[in-house]
């Protein structure tokens, strides 16, 4: 059982045509098992969070009730990208698995959707937002070594508060980079072979091998996106997430939990007193990249 | 790529002698089996080493599937019934007689012999790329070769394509939708009956298949009720020989009228998509209206609306117009219109 389709092209070479549509399960089943592994680990085995540090009384004092974290135009897209990628994925794997309608034209529309809106987001986020925010710093790294000898009954001290968001949210981000960008690359160029409104097909733009190979990669990243997805929704809805979840729907956390998971130094937020001063030590805090 | 080795890959065959039988075999080997119906669609597949199934089934021993039976409302047709006594079938001779003319014009006297009316209907579909044994969307793969700049595509669809521009061959398909036939299907999940133009899919749907039968449902008869029995009907094939040939397109139709006016019609065509295609706007537009020349252009012009030619079947698009209206105005009214 190879991970890959084969066939014999006309010319005689043989090319890789698609993935084996088996890892669709073997995608959702690996997200639904690191799920049920992690729910078990927070509830049985993990140790309260301890973090260096407090926030000084007097930085405390200056954060308003609802800490802006999500601008409308971020939560705008958010909730775009999510609604065109799950369009994606239920129009991509629910033919394959025994659901059968007409597919094609959805996914592409919705697709179209996801391209502009990452385009939309690569540009607002890098003029508008704190471009930076999203991307693993030094910090993030020295904070990793720490839990991760702690996890261990290592000796370490006790890593720092978050900046905006956690390194975990980060690495996904990343991830998510990888898995998007090469669906959306190969899903423009096969948008060639199906009928568009936008050029005319010509499925001979490139040899059999490299459509091959766009398709097991278009392949790879989708399924990969099936686990990631149920991953995202998952950390979305448990409990001690809820306050991130709730600031993509209503654009702020509260004071209370920012105070408990976030430096106010590594995430500066403007406050009454410091929005004429702009007092900010890293970053512009008002603005996100995730 | 396609050789002709006329030697079939080894395969175990299972002659079944009930339904039953056949479709726990069937049931047993899964997406393994291939049916094996009159053998003429089966034999090419085979010979050319393209399918190779690892059991075939073949139905040709089950006598429950070879008869007309007349039912309370209509007639049962079962499905391994040859396209030979379709034709010479007194009762579908006299009140089904949309269904004889076109099971007359499939292929030759010997292929109706052994062809049969459900191998007619489920019959795979002829492009040549496909059938080559080409790596193309309905094969599994990623492309069509046909709907290319450069493909060879003058028997292809003007309707309905999606990524694969492949038509369906039948005569028969789009008479039964004429006739409102009702396909009986067993299924692992019991029986089955779908309409007619039902039983046909588009690309859309399953880029593999031109029918919904799926590995271990057998088409076991095609009933046909009495609503449009004695109507007027109308059947053309257009094909490159008139002698023996596949469609290039044709038209079913059968109506009742009342004085001048068309009371009610049903009408279908085959070979410009994927799936035999009931006109149900055209149904619509000519319901009421006077059966003449003006009707029948009208009723063309509406048939086809959404066309889009490829490369080498621009002609197929003035050819279902014409087929159209000279279905709903009768062959006398009907000029030839290019």
């Amino acid at each position: 059982m190879g991970f890959l389709e084969w066939a014999t092209s006309p010319w005689g070479q043989s090319v890789p045509i698609h993935i084996a549509w088996f890892l669709i399960w073997v995608s959702a089943i690996a997200g639904l098992l690191f799920l049920m592994v992690h729910a078990t680990y927070v509830m049985y085995f993990a140790k309260a969070r301890e973090f260096a540090g407090d926030s000084s009384p007097q930085a405390s004092a200056g954060i308003p009730k609802h800490v802006p974290r999500h601008s409308l135009v971020a939560r705008l897209f958010h909730w775009i990208m999510a609604a065109s990628m799950f369009t994606l994925l239920f129009t991509a794997f629910l033919p394959k698995v025994g659901v059968q309608f007409n597919w094609v034209t959805y996914h592409w529309i919705a697709g179209v959707v996801l391209t502009v809106s990452i385009i939309f987001h690569i540009i607002h986020a890098s003029f508008w937002l704190d471009f930076w925010s999203i991307w693993p710093d030094k910090t993030d790294v020295h904070d990793a070594w720490k839990r991760i000898r702690r996890f261990f009954g290592m000796s370490a001290a006790p890593p720092r508060k978050f900046a905006k968001y956690p390194l975990e949210n980060k690495l996904f981000h990343g991830v998510i980079i990888l898995c998007g960008l090469s669906v959306i690359l190969t899903g423009v160029f096969m948008m060639s072979r199906v009928r568009t409104i936008f050029f005319p097909r010509n499925p001979y733009l490139f040899s059999d091998m490299t459509w091959g190979l766009m398709y097991v990669l278009h392949g790879l990243a989708g399924v990969g996106l099936i686990a990631l997805v149920m991953m995202h929704v998952y950390f979305g809805l448990r409990p001690e997430k809820r306050a991130i979840t709730k600031s993509m729907i209503f654009g702020w956390m509260d004071r209370d939990f920012y105070l408990k998971e976030h430096d106010p130094k590594r995430w500066v937020v403007e406050t009454s007193s410091s929005s004429s001063t702009s007092s900010r030590v890293e970053g512009r805090g008002l603005t996100d990249a995730g | 790529m396609a050789v002709i080795r006329d030697v079939m890959p080894a395969f175990e065959l299972f002659q079944p002698s009930s339904v039953a039988d056949a479709q726990k075999l069937l049931e047993q080997h899964g997406p393994d089996a291939w049916v094996l119906a009159g053998g003429l669609d089966s034999f090419d597949w085979l010979k050319d080493r393209i399918r190779k199934p690892k059991a075939v089934v073949d139905l040709s021993g089950i006598e429950e599937l070879r008869s007309v039976r007349t039912t309370g409302d209509g007639i049962e047709i079962g499905a391994m019934t040859t396209l030979t006594e379709v034709v010479n079938h007194p009762i579908i001779k006299q009140k089904y007689g949309l269904l004889a003319q076109a099971a007359e014009l499939v292929a030759s006297p010997q292929i109706r012999n052994q062809g049969t009316l459900g191998g007619n209907v489920s019959q795979d579909t002829r492009c040549w790329y496909y059938r080559g044994g080409w790596p193309c969307y309905r094969a599994g793969g990623n492309i069509c070769y046909a709907d290319t700049p450069e493909g060879r595509n003058r028997e292809h669809a003007i309707l309905h394509a999606d990524r694969c521009v492949a038509v369906n061959p039948s005569d028969s398909a789009p008479a039964l939708i004429a006739l409102d036939a009702r396909f009986v299907l067993r299924t692992p999940k019991g029986e089955r009956v779908v309409d007619a133009e039902d039983y046909f899919i588009g690309p859309e749907i399953d880029i593999t298949r031109l029918h919904i039968l799926q590995p271990g449902d057998l088409l076991t008869a095609i009933r046909i009720p009495s609503t449009w029995a004695g109507a007027q009907f109308y059947f053309e094939k257009i094909r490159d020989r008139n002698v023996w040939d596949f469609p290039l397109m044709n038209v079913a139709s059968a109506m009742v009228t009342s004085g001048d006016s068309i009371e009610r019609i049903r009408i279908a065509v085959n070979g410009a998509a994927a799936r035999p295609l009931r006109l149900k706007a055209v149904e619509d537009a000519v319901r009421g209206k006077p059966r003449n020349t003006a009707t029948g252009e009208m009723a063309g012009k509406l048939a086809v609306q959404g066309a889009v030619p490829l490369q080498f079947n621009a002609y197929k698009i003035p050819l279902m117009r014409n087929l159209v209206k000279r279905a709903i105005s009768g062959v006398e009214e009907a000029t030839w219109a290019s």
